[in-house]
């Protein structure tokens, strides 16, 4: 089962005793926070977990993959996430099989 | 922003809230979300992303000293997928605004 927002705030409630309401506020205004933040244009660093980087992608030729026509793709400012040594170490460790979905 | 500047705004904003209730909060949502990808399990936030495993598959690798082949094994790697709203936000503003990250070396 994927981890939610719903789910994390049920945790925040149990874990820290927040009541239900603050834990959900508490939750969306964390992934708010980081929103905005590269909507700013700053990128996140968030140690231990990731950066949240910001790229910005000059203009190239694309095609409409039902018609093949050629359309370019517009230049466009583009968020990457970098995960750091301690996540890519905890998740390397998984040996699950190797067709986790791509959705 | 860094973890510590989240902590702070976000302190602000929940001023009905101990600073440290919401420093212990930050940390354990960023060790709910660690500990989901580290058992194999997606994230799913919407208006924000996703984020899943990506498999690596198990490949020869070379000694850069003595260039002898090592065998290195399989492996998953951590991937976001920026959701819609993240994607059109960050995107629209691209027009008028710096990224600071690269510019802060040139500014100093």
């Amino acid at each position: 089962m994927a981890l939610t927002k719903a789910a994390m705030a049920e945790r925040l409630h149990e874990d820290l005793g927040l009541n239900k309401r603050e834990a959900k506020e508490l939750v969306e205004l964390f992934f708010e926070e980081i929103r905005a933040t590269l909507e700013s244009g700053n990128q996140v660093k968030l140690s231990g977990f990731g950066n949240f980087n910001l790229r910005n992608k000059s203009e190239r030729p694309g095609r409409n993959p039902k018609t093949g026509e050629e359309i370019p793709i517009t230049a466009r400012r583009v968020v990457t996430f970098s995960p750091g040594q301690k996540l890519k170490a905890r998740v390397e460790a998984y040996a699950g099989s190797g067709e986790q979905s791509q959705q | 922003m860094t973890k510590s500047e989240l902590i702070e705004s976000l302190s602000r904003k929940q001023s009905q809230l101990h600073p440290r209730d919401v420093e212990m909060a930050v940390k354990n949502l960023l060790e709910q979300m660690s500990q989901s990808l580290a058992s194999g399990s997606r994230i799913e936030i919407r208006g924000f992303g996703s984020f899943s495993l990506h498999f690596r598959p198990p490949r020869v690798g070379r000694n850069p000293k003595t260039g002898s082949p090592v065998p290195l094994p399989g492996k998953h790697v951590p991937h976001f997928k920026p959701g819609k709203e993240l994607r059109e936000r960050v995107d629209m503003n691209s027009a008028n605004s710096e990224i600071s990250q690269d510019m802060s070396a040139a500014n100093d």
